[in-house]
Order: C-alpha cells, then structure tokens, then sequence
C-alpha cells in the first residue's frame, strides 16, 4: 500500500518538531530531511525516500517552503540530482548507494558527468577514452569535454573504453571517477559568452577501484541510457504561464520601448509569440497525456521546438535594440555555477541560445529520432554496425 | 497577461475517441478519394448520401445542439472531432457551413425550430457571408432591407450554399443590423456556383431581388450572433486543418517507406526525414492549439478570442505547409490528378483563407496581447 499525502504531510510534520529550520544548520537540516525519507520521496527507504509515488514529493517542498526550511538548491546539483542519482539508484550496489545518494542530495559532494569527447559527439558511443583493469584497478586515459561542474565537483559519472576489439557499443563500462585523483586535470572551456560554464577534462593515469563500476564491464551504454533518458525528462517538466521564457522578455522590451517598433519586427514578433504559445500548449497536453499514464512522443518534440524559439527571439530582440543591441553587457571570462538562459542581457541570451540546439543532443540527431522512432521511417545505411571499434575510421 | 480562466482539457475523452471510430469508419466506407474526384467534377458537388449518414444516422448535425432542441447535448469538443475526420477526408460535405456556422448563430438567435431542423440533420443552412471573412469583422453590410422587409444585394463566395435549404442573411436596414432567414426556394434569390480553388468546398455566389426573409435577431442580438458564428467557426476549422494536415503526413510516410529509388527506401534520406520530422512537430502543435481553441468555445472561456487566434494563426499554415511537403514528396506522382494529393492542397489553401488568414489573426492577436504596432509617421 503506497503512502498517502495526510502521511507525508505527518512526516513533514515530525521533521520539523524535532528540526526548527530557524535553528537548525542548514546541512543538518538537510541531512535529517534525506533520513526522514522526505528528500526524493519515490526513492526507496533508507536513500532518502519513503517509496511513495512521485507526485507526492510537491506536497513536501510545498510544506517545507512555508515552514521556511532550506533548500539543496537544486541548480548547482542538477547532474547529481538528474543524471547520477537514477543511474546509481538503478545499477548501483547497495554500499555504493549508502556512500553516494545522501552528500550527492545535500549539495556536500557536487557531481559532473563525464562522456562527450572530442572525438565523440553525437556519435557518442565512438568514444576512446580507455580504461584498463589491473588487478582491482582501473587505469583511465583520454579527454572529455563540455563538463559543467567539473571545477566544483567532487564526483563524475564516467563512461570510458574497456573493449576495443568489439564493435562501439559493446565495449563500453560505466564507473564513478573521483575527480580529487591527481590524474585528473580540469580546464576552462571558454565559450562564445565569453565565460566558461563547461570544462575540458584531461585524465592520465586516473586510478578508479573496480568498487567503483556501475553496472557490468561492457554494458556501460545500457548503464548511459538511464543516465540520458533522465536528462530528457527534465525538460519541459512544469506546467509554464503564457509569456514565460525567452517569449515574455521580448514582448517586455517591445512593450517598454515603442520608439523601436518596425513593421517587419512586428510580424517576426507576432510569430514568434503564436510559436511560443503554441509550444506552451504542446507541453501542457504533454503533461496532461503523462498525468494520465499515457506518454506521448510529444517529448522529443518539445527540445526541438524550444531551441527553435530561444533563438529566433533572443535574435529578434538583440535587432530591436538597435543601437542598444550593438553592446554586450561583459566579455570577461567567469565560471558560473548555474546557467540561466533568460538571465543577463540580449546578447548574451542571443550567444547562450546557440548552445540549445547542440547541448543534450543536437536538434539534427532529434530530428533522426522523431523520423525513425515515432513515423518509423527507415534507418541511414550504416558504416559502423558489427565492427569491431578499433577499426572505426576516426 | 492574461490566462485561460479555468482549466483546459487538452486531451480526448473516451466518448470522443468512440466517435471518431464511428466518423472514420464511416468516411472510409463512403468516401474514398476516387469517389471525391469523380463527384466533384460533376454537377453534384455533394454526397447527399453520405450526408444522410453522417449528419441523421450517426447525429453529428446536432452535437452542440442541446438535447431539449433535439441534438445530443454534447459540445464543440465532440463537434470539432468530426471536423478533424472531415478534414482528414477531404469529404463533400456542408458540415462547417451548416453544423457549425449556421447552427452557432441559430443557436445565438435562439431560432429554435430552425436549430431542430438543422440538428436532425433533414435540412441545411448556410451563414451568407464569404468564407473569407474573419471573426473580427465588421457586420456585411452587402445586402439592404427595405421597409416592406424585403432583401436586395449580394453576397460572394458563400461555403455550402449550394445543397442549404435554409440562407441565414446578415442585412442592414433602416432599423440597423439583422439576421435573416431566407428559404432557398424563395422568390428573387439566385445561388450561382463559382469555380472554387478547393474542389470539395464549392462556394457559391447570391444575388437577391427584393427576397423575403424572417427576421430571426436584429441590432446587437444579430451582430453578436454573427460574431460567435465567425469566431467559432474559425476556432473549429483549426481542427479540420489538423486533420487534414495528419493524413498529409501519415500519406506522405508511407510513401516514403515504400518507395525506392538509389536501390535504397526514399525515407531513409536523412534530407527527407529531417522535413517530415519538422513537419510531425508542427502538428503536434497544432493538436495543442485545436484542442485548446475549442475547449476555451465549448466552456465559454474569457481566453476564447485569443485562443482562436493563435489556433488559425498556427493552423492555417501547418495545414498548407503539410499539403505542399505532400505533393513535392511524392514526386510527379504528387502533381497528378489521379493522386488525391492536390484535393488536399486546394482545401488547404482555401482554409488558409477561410474565416481569416493567419496575418489576420496575428493582427488580432497584437491588439488582445498588448503587442501593438508601430506608431504611423
């Protein structure tokens, strides 16, 4: 029998008699809330969850925000919350659970993920980052690339060679990196912003134990599917008001500032905003579809449809500006810990919004999903099946 | 900015999926593209048979008809399903100009025995306005009433008019705006058919000579009848476009599998795949935007205006956009008579324009979202 929301709310309850969040340390508060089972409620018991469906955990954080209990500010954990933690929970032994999931919720330990490559974007199961088994160790050696977090984490989830002689797929492990090894050199990646939210990172000679390994040697790209497959329910995730995002900061401006109205911005305006609307609806019947227990293919369509429009309007707003729009608001080279892509000003929403349609995979490699797996057209004639990977051209 | 007041119902009930079965079933019986070229180049442009069906058997005339004026007692929802069926079919059938334009303003009237008729599905009726005119227009104001009642002028490219029993004639007279009804048969009136764009559609020209007519609204009662019968019509025909723009993309899939050129299926083109997939996402949307439209009409919602306009705005487009990749993807087979690609081209086309354009409705939507335009000079 799966617990109700009056129970939940009883355990909220309990959690705060014993821990006034007004003198309560935050950590110890966040702490006691992973013990309650109160941090990921459809986690089972004893990893910070009470086994209870997923919807319940609203009832918590809204309870918890009135009670003015801190946060784990979720923005600077995103890949621990999102990508590590399912995978752990799913392919993880029972001690590496119990080490990983409680600092990972808190915010103690920071988590990055290490898989693209140079050499292995898209194509990312080409990867040649190897990894070698000696003993009850494993050698790591390669570069990854585009790892936000990588300065401030303590942790990777990192997928790495461990079969050249099998073709892409097969040869791949999964493992937790630490990324506190010495062989571990993290880099800036300066971007087109002008900062540097991603890293570069250099492993030589990284030593990670066998304890260590998610999941089987060799099913490493199973293991990575869980990981991605949650990195793609995050987006589109909340119900959003009409003119939310990049949409209602445009139509702001175009309010606030009459002198810079033209005819042609105007019509480029008016689409943009029936696409934004349109894209608004889309989500919200895709939620409606998931309440209901039926997922649609609606998903894939949303990254689409929202990289498609944080461009065209960021765009549109840095040319209304006009002479406004010849500035940028600073080019120096920082390391922010979150992304905000509405945040600063119009030409830096206009060069961040770029990076929409190549992060978390490339509106082309979407558009190969939506043909092949929703309409079921055929496949490209392929170069790569059954060979083994170290006789891929690279 | 405003929001929808209450909670929209996006999604389908099991009621409506059952009568889409019913509809589909039936068009696909009935209805196959061949019989739609043959009859349409004919002198009778409708399936009176079909409609029969359609309209009595299966009850779709009187969905948004209140039980008591004997309809079903459903709603637009279940109203705008049977458009997407239609749409998907291409079918000869009056059921926008009858089922969802004149029964709209009948209904705003309260003209209760006309209704009836029209709900059983026994009789039709057209709104006498071009098919063209968008929710936000003025009253026509093309036909004058003298004093004695009578009605003199004309009216162009009027949808369904043809097969109507019933005209239901917006005129200005000495007392103001009024809605008339004006029986077919009626001495002085001419309904000639034009040649139209969209095959299946047939418009029609009328021209009146001192007809007589019942006065069924007059004033305020008959501007807001024809107001609610445009903005529901053009809510609904959303739903047509999405249904007409799905069987574009479903036909044009299978094709793609099936034909082979290069040795290889043409849908394994990633240059082709890639248009399809843009496609597929743009219906999606324009479900979105159907679905929302019309649960905003069927509830009466405050975000009607807006919620239409964003569905013709969207719409319209996705539905010309799906005919053209249809027709260009199937290669010369697409440009053929024989292939009932081009009968979905010519009606999209003529819902791009019906019942407002896309520009039309993004006009509107700069004076309902505070979006203005530039200041002239």
């Amino acid at each position: 029998m799966a617990i109700g929301a009056q129970e939940i709310q009883g355990r909220v309850a309990a959690l705060l008699a014993t821990h006034d969040p007004a003198t309560t340390d935050r950590l110890d508060f966040l702490r006691a809330r992973f013990d309650a089972g109160l941090a990921w409620v459809h986690f089972p018991e004893g990893l910070g969850g009470l086994g209870a469906p997923r919807p319940l955990q609203a009832v918590v954080d809204a309870e918890l925000a009135a009670a003015g209990a801190p946060g784990n500010d979720p923005r600077k954990i995103g890949i621990g919350l999102g990508m590590a933690a399912p995978t752990i929970l799913k392919y993880g032994t029972e001690e590496q659970k119990q080490r990983f999931l409680r600092p990972l919720w808190t915010g103690e330990e920071v988590w990055c993920q290490l898989f693209s490559e140079p050499g292995a974007g898209s194509d990312l199961a080409a990867l040649g980052t190897r990894a070698v088994l000696d003993g009850d160790t494993w050698t790591v050696d390669g570069q990854k690339v585009w790892t936000s977090s990588a300065h401030t984490a303590r942790w990777a989830i990192l997928i790495a060679r461990t079969d050249p002689d099998v073709p892409k797929h097969q040869g791949i492990t999964y493992f937790v990196c630490d990324m506190t090894d010495p062989g571990v050199d993290v880099r800036p990646l300066r971007q087109i912003t002008g900062e540097a939210e991603f890293n570069e990172v250099f492993l030589t000679g990284v030593r990670i134990p066998d304890a260590h390994r998610l999941g089987a040697v060799g099913e490493g790209w199973q293991v990575a599917q869980t990981t991605l497959n949650n990195e793609r329910v995050a987006i589109g995730g909340q119900a959003a008001p009409r003119e939310a995002g990049m949409v209602g900061v445009v139509a702001e401006t175009w309010r606030a500032r009459p002198d810079l109205r033209t005819h042609d911005l105007h019509q480029r305006l008016l689409k943009g905003w029936v696409d934004a609307e349109v894209a608004r609806l889309t989500g919200e019947r895709l939620r409606q579809q998931l309440a209901l227990g039926q997922p649609g293919p609606e998903g894939a369509a949303m990254k689409l449809a929202f990289a498609r429009l944080a461009q065209e309007l960021s765009g549109l707003e840095v040319e209304l500006l006009a002479e406004d729009g010849l500035a940028y608001d600073d080019w120096t080279m920082v390391r922010p810990d979150h992304v905000d892509f509405t945040g600063r000003e119009a030409g830096y929403r206009y060069l961040r919004a770029k990076g929409n349609s190549i992060e978390g995979g490339t509106s082309e490699i979407l558009r190969n999903i939506i043909a092949e797996r929703v309409l079921g057209l055929p496949g490209e004639p392929r170069a790569d099946k059954n060979v083994p990977w170290k006789e891929l051209p690279r | 900015m405003t929001d929808a007041t209450g909670p929209a119902d996006l999604l389908y009930s099991e009621v409506e999926e059952e009568l889409r079965s019913s509809v589909r079933a039936l068009l696909d019986d009935h209805c196959p593209p061949e019989a739609i070229l043959a009859r349409c180049e004919g002198s009778a442009p409708y399936d009176p048979a079909l409609w029969r069906k359609l309209a009595a058997d299966l009850g779709t005339a009187g969905l948004q008809v209140p039980e008591a004026l004997g309809g079903a007692g459903a709603s637009l929802r279940e109203t705008a399903v049977v458009l997407e069926e239609l749409g998907r079919s291409a079918a000869p059938v009056p059921f926008l100009g009858s089922a969802v334009l004149a029964t709209t303003a009948l209904l705003a009237c309260g003209a209760e025995e006309l209704v009836s008729a029209l709900a059983g599905g026994e009789r039709t009726a057209a709104l006498a306005v071009p098919l063209s005119t968008a929710p936000g227009a003025g009253f026509p104001a093309t036909v004058r009433v003298d004093g004695a009642g009578t009605l003199s002028g004309r009216v162009t490219s009027v949808a369904d008019a043809l097969v109507a029993d019933v005209l239901l004639v917006p005129a200005v007279g000495p007392d103001g705006a009024a809605l008339y009804a004006v029986d077919a048969a009626a001495a002085g009136l001419t309904v000639a058919r034009r040649t139209s764009l969209d095959l299946t559609r047939p418009l029609a020209d009328l021209a009146l000579t001192g007809v007589p007519g019942r006065r069924l609204a007059a004033g305020a009662a008959a501007e807001a009848a024809v107001r609610q019968a445009l903005l529901t019509g053009a809510g609904l025909l959303a739903s047509e476009q999405l249904g007409l723009a799905e069987w574009c993309v479903a036909t044009t899939v299978a094709y793609l599998k099936q034909r082979t050129q290069f040795a290889r299926p043409v849908g394994s083109f990633q240059a082709l795949k890639h248009r399809l997939a843009d496609l597929w996402l743009e219906t999606v949307g324009a479900r979105a935007a159907a679905r929302y439209a019309v649960d905003v009409l069927a509830r009466d919602d405050a975000d009607a205006e807006i919620a239409v306009a964003v569905a013709q705005a969207h719409c319209g487009v996705v539905a010309v956009r799906a005919a053209e990749e249809c027709v260009q993807l199937h290669g010369g087979i697409g440009m053929t008579w024989e292939h009932p690609a081009h009968l979905y081209l010519k009606r999209a086309k003529a819902d791009q324009i019906a019942l407002g354009t896309p520009g039309a409705h993004r006009s509107a939507l700069a004076r309902l979202v505070d979006l203005p335009a530039p200041i002239a000079g």
